[in-house]
């Protein structure tokens, strides 16, 4: 299908991290029981009026910083007329033409490389009730607890031309938005959702091909593959010599297929008007610098602080930046133990294994990031051995004990008292008379076997520099007096 | 004098002064409807025992001293300001069973002052119209003429002032709901600036120009009122922040008060009498002292479509929500979704609610937006640009309230384009946002009708035009209707 290029835009929905809705002070939470976190307003019954929560256009804001958007400083509010059950007031009130975050644009990167996507715009909106379908009575419920949950749509331009490429942006634009704490982006908790648009055109050809839209995707996998099996599908169509029908599909995550859902040739027409119930919203330069003084470390300026100030690899700073709160965490540990490389080895070898293999949450870490840091301390200067440090880790999890106490009360402390060592010394060198007449009379490798077992009677409690010292010394004494 | 032709503030002091008790009062206001109501036919709901019980609450706070201005005063309420607990119609058949679970804010600030509440107003279907024929229960007559309209939408509040059957009456004011009927029906009637009183809890028509104001037998009572039922509401995201004191200019100077007299107001279309009963009270403010200037409002020709285009276009989107899943009236017989909002909506709606739902839904059509709703938005800006040049000389405006006075049942009310174009004298204070008074300068010579002018002053400059309605109420002498 090399023959075409695809054109691929994106409609992403993260729900913003408000602790009411939007236009009411109902609670936002994910799952509950069914319509139990619902109002005479979010529900919409006569007479009620929305009221705008100040925190979204907050949220909206901190937004279009962290997605190098323009502020939208005289912002309008706008209803999106239709009819659905899952949309009590038949209308949603959303943003049309003057929407809260203007153009943008942000950096992904791929194995093909850097590339700039542009973000046409993104704009607060009010999230739709869930419809249930029941075969069995074939009738549909409807639950209207997330009716009014506060939405950020971000709407990219076609400019991605992969599955890869697509997932990359999604990635982007979730990191961004964690990292300005916008959204908490969880695609399989509903905070994060994207519809995507689909089209090929010949390479030498200006103008676009016949865009598909697919909805339904609860995943990135799916993305990728829905974009990948669209692309297959419309290359193939083209090839046959027809013509792509520009329709909505939904995914069939099952078969690893798009369907066609509804076609868009007799298209909505969503009568978008001002919303009279909702004065246009004005921020100011200054608010503007408030939230930007407010907003946390971005992800980009992280990067750029790992890789350049803290000098860690490519590949530990991708894995360290990949969830905002691992990123958070390394960076209070740093602060109490400042080797930056060696609290970045630990967290991606011995942690981020808790956390890959589901036993642990980023953002629910059992110990502090001061008690973190004093393990890999202790460690690196040989307080404890690593596969000893590693045991503790795990205490700190189970236990949550403090790692000097676990160390203390597990005898993992390396025995600094050399009388001691210099006992096991002594008593092997006596035992293994044959092999340290073999190490003075050359054999060098024979250093290796003793020093093992120095270091397994001292159960790994000594330090191995410190053996090694003695030991080197204890043989060269014999040497010298052979001599 | 009869205890019903009493003024608000003798009944205050009678109730205070222990002379009648607020049940007392209460039941012989209820008595009056049950005598009454059979020939007005104003109200639709009646809370006999409701009422009861909040006068006998009424009394308590009475005899302990802690009265204010409407403690235990009985009080009817027009059908689409949302009462908790008790049935709120609309006059639509939509809404035949619907019980708010809430109260309008206006309601919550009358009962924190321990007001009765009587019962629900007749009016117009969803206060679309001006001869509250159009509701789906009853049609109310004119107590002047019980052969004529009380106008609209708010008759059913008119029509009980004039025919004494509550003490003080609320209406909503779209595009002259309160000030026209106010008219027919012989009573003053305050349209207070949009955002002075909070809409939480009034039935949405056009949002963007509806207002909840008192009718009275005087601008003193109105002005009382206002200051309880005014003021921001959390609720209401266009309440506005300004505290008025409408009651502040009620003893204010006519001398020097410059008076505008826009020359559209008084050309063709407007009944001759009418001019010349208007421009007699005018010569009244000129003897005592005010100055009186010609001016001209060039865009009034535009004013009814404008005002038609907006209002519908809101309505359309506004009585969407009305189809048949979570409340009200549902169809008997659908088997899918569609269906069933279809026959809810072709059997719950009456002719002029339909008519403008399909007239507002037309304008916000794509490819009609620009050529209707947008140029309406342009007219709007326009008219308010005209009043606020007239506004920076001028103090009040004075114009005939209604062409013609109350006209008799079945003249009009099925030629919707000429029941529209009688509504010139008073959309524009609607589409302006301005703060406008009926009050009644005169009565017809051959039927003896009520005729009435309305004051018009600039935004927020509500105690002024009260004060200005006061100096002729003074000295005018209403006849109350014989029933």
């Amino acid at each position: 299908m090399s023959h075409y290029v695809p054109v691929i835009g994106l409609e992403i929905h993260a729900q913003l991290l408000t602790k009411t809705k939007i236009f009411c002070s109902c609670e936002v939470d994910f799952g509950g029981e069914q319509n139990t976190r619902c109002c005479p307003v979010c529900i919409g019954l006569p007479g009620t009026l929305p009221v705008l929560n100040k925190q979204v256009v907050k949220y909206g804001v901190k937004a279009a910083l962290a997605l190098n958007c323009g502020v939208g400083q005289y912002t309008k509010i706008d209803r999106k007329n239709y009819f659905y059950p899952d949309l009590p007031k038949a209308y949603q009130i959303s943003q049309f033409d003057l929407p809260i975050c203007k153009a943008g644009k942000i950096k992904i990167e791929t194995d093909a490389g850097e590339k700039y996507i542009r973000i046409h715009h993104a704009h607060i909106e009010e999230d739709a009730g869930k419809l249930i379908h029941d075969q069995i009575e074939n009738t549909s419920l409807a639950d209207y607890n997330r009716c009014g949950v506060p939405l950020l749509e971000i709407v990219s331009e076609p400019d991605m031309s992969s599955a890869e490429e697509a997932r990359a942006y999604i990635e982007k634009v979730a990191g961004l938005l964690q990292y300005a704490d916008v959204s908490l982006c969880r695609m399989e908790e509903g905070s994060l959702r994207a519809d995507v648009n689909v089209s090929l055109k010949r390479p030498e050809s200006i103008q676009l091909g016949t865009k598909v839209e697919i909805k339904n995707l609860n995943s990135l996998k799916a993305i990728v593959r829905a974009i990948d099996y669209e692309i297959e599908r419309q290359g193939k169509i083209l090839d046959a010599g027809d013509v792509v029908v520009q329709e909505t599909r939904k995914f069939n995550d099952n078969r690893g297929i798009t369907q066609s859902m509804r076609s868009k040739e007799n298209a909505d027409d969503y009568r978008y008007f001002k919303e009279p119930d909702i004065i246009p919203v004005v921020i100011s330069d200054d608010e503007i610098e408030k939230i930007k003084n407010e907003m946390p470390i971005l992800i980009d300026e992280r990067v750029d602080t790992y890789l350049n100030e803290y000098e860690l690899g490519k590949a530990d700073v991708k894995i360290l930046v990949a969830d905002r709160a691992i990123s958070d965490f390394y960076n209070e540990a740093v602060v109490y133990y400042p080797n930056h490389k060696a609290v970045a080895n630990f967290v991606v070898v011995e942690l981020l294994k808790y956390i890959n293999e589901g036993e642990l949450k980023g953002d629910e870490i059992p110990f502090t990031a001061e008690e973190f840091a004093t393990l890999v301390k202790m460690t690196e200067e040989e307080v404890v051995n690593r596969n000893n440090a590693k045991a503790i880790l795990k205490l700190m999890i189970d236990d949550k004990k403090a790692p000097q106490v676990i160390a203390k009360e597990q005898g993992f402390l390396m025995n600094s008292d050399t009388s001691a060592i210099n006992e096991v010394v002594i008593g092997v060198v006596d035992e293994f008379k044959e092999e340290v007449e073999g190490y003075l009379a050359g054999k060098d490798k024979l250093f290796g076997f003793l020093m093992g077992q120095c270091t397994k009677r001292l159960a790994g409690r000594a330090n191995p520099k410190t053996i090694k010292g003695i030991l080197e010394e204890k043989l060269n004494k014999l040497r010298c007096s052979l001599k | 004098m009869e205890l019903c032709d009493m003024s608000l503030f003798k009944l205050r002091q009678m109730l205070d002064e222990k002379q009648i008790s607020s049940v007392e009062l209460t039941q012989y206001y209820l008595d009056r409807i049950k005598e009454l109501d059979c020939q007005v036919e104003s109200y639709i709901t009646v809370c006999k025992e409701e009422a009861i019980i909040a006068a006998q609450k009424a009394d308590k706070i009475i005899s302990e001293g802690k009265s204010r201005v409407l403690t235990g005063i009985p009080i009817g309420i027009k059908d689409n300001i949302c009462t908790e607990g008790v049935l709120t119609t609309c006059a639509s058949k939509m809404l035949y069973n619907f019980i708010p679970p809430y109260s309008a804010t206006v309601i919550e600030k009358l009962k924190e002052q321990d007001a009765v509440i009587l019962g629900k107003l007749n009016m117009d279907e969803f206060a679309m119209g001006g001869s509250t024929q159009t509701s789906y229960y009853k049609k109310t007559k004119n107590p002047y003429d019980l052969t004529r309209v009380p106008g609209g939408s708010s008759g059913g509040s008119a029509a009980a002032m004039a025919a004494r059957l509550a003490v003080i009456t609320l209406g909503s004011d779209t595009g002259g709901s309160i000030r026209q009927p106010a008219a027919f029906c012989g009573v003053t009637g305050m349209k207070p600036t949009y955002g002075a009183v909070s809409r939480y809890g009034l039935m949405a028509f056009g949002s963007s120009l509806d207002q909840i104001g008192p009718l009275a037998k005087s601008s003193r009572e109105c002005a009382e009122v206002l200051n309880v039922i005014s003021g921001w509401d959390v609720h209401d995201g266009t309440s506005s922040r300004n505290n008025i004191d409408f009651t502040s200019e009620l003893d204010r100077k006519i001398k020097g008060l410059k008076i505008a007299l826009p020359k559209e107001f008084f050309g063709q279309g407007i009944d001759e009498e009418i001019k010349d009963v208007v421009l007699k009270a005018v010569k009244k403010y000129e003897e005592m002292g005010a100055e009186i200037v010609e001016v001209s409002l060039p865009t009034l020709k535009y004013a009814i479509p404008t005002y038609y285009l907006l209002s519908s276009a809101e309505a359309s989107s506004n009585l969407s929500r009305y189809d048949g899943i979570k409340f009200g009236y549902c169809t008997p017989k659908s088997k899918t979704y569609e269906e069933r909002i279809m026959r809810t909506r072709k059997e719950g709606f009456g002719n002029e609610v339909k008519r403008r739902i399909f007239l507002g839904t037309y304008a916000l059509s794509s490819g009609y937006y620009d050529a209707y709703y947008k140029k309406a938005l342009y007219m709007r800006e326009k008219i308010k640009e005209e009043y606020a040049r007239i506004f920076e000389s001028c103090d009040v405006m004075i114009t005939p309230t209604a062409p013609t006075t109350a006209y008799k049942i079945g003249d009009t009310y099925n030629d919707p384009v000429k029941m529209y174009l009688a509504d010139i004298c008073t959309v524009t204070v609607n589409i302006a946002g301005l703060p406008a008074v009926n009050t009644i300068c005169g009565y017809s010579k051959e039927d003896n009708m009520p005729i009435g002018m309305s004051i018009v002053g600039k935004a927020f400059d509500d105690a002024k035009v009260l004060g200005v309605a006061h100096a002729f109420e003074k000295d005018f002498t209403i006849k109350s209707p014989s029933l």
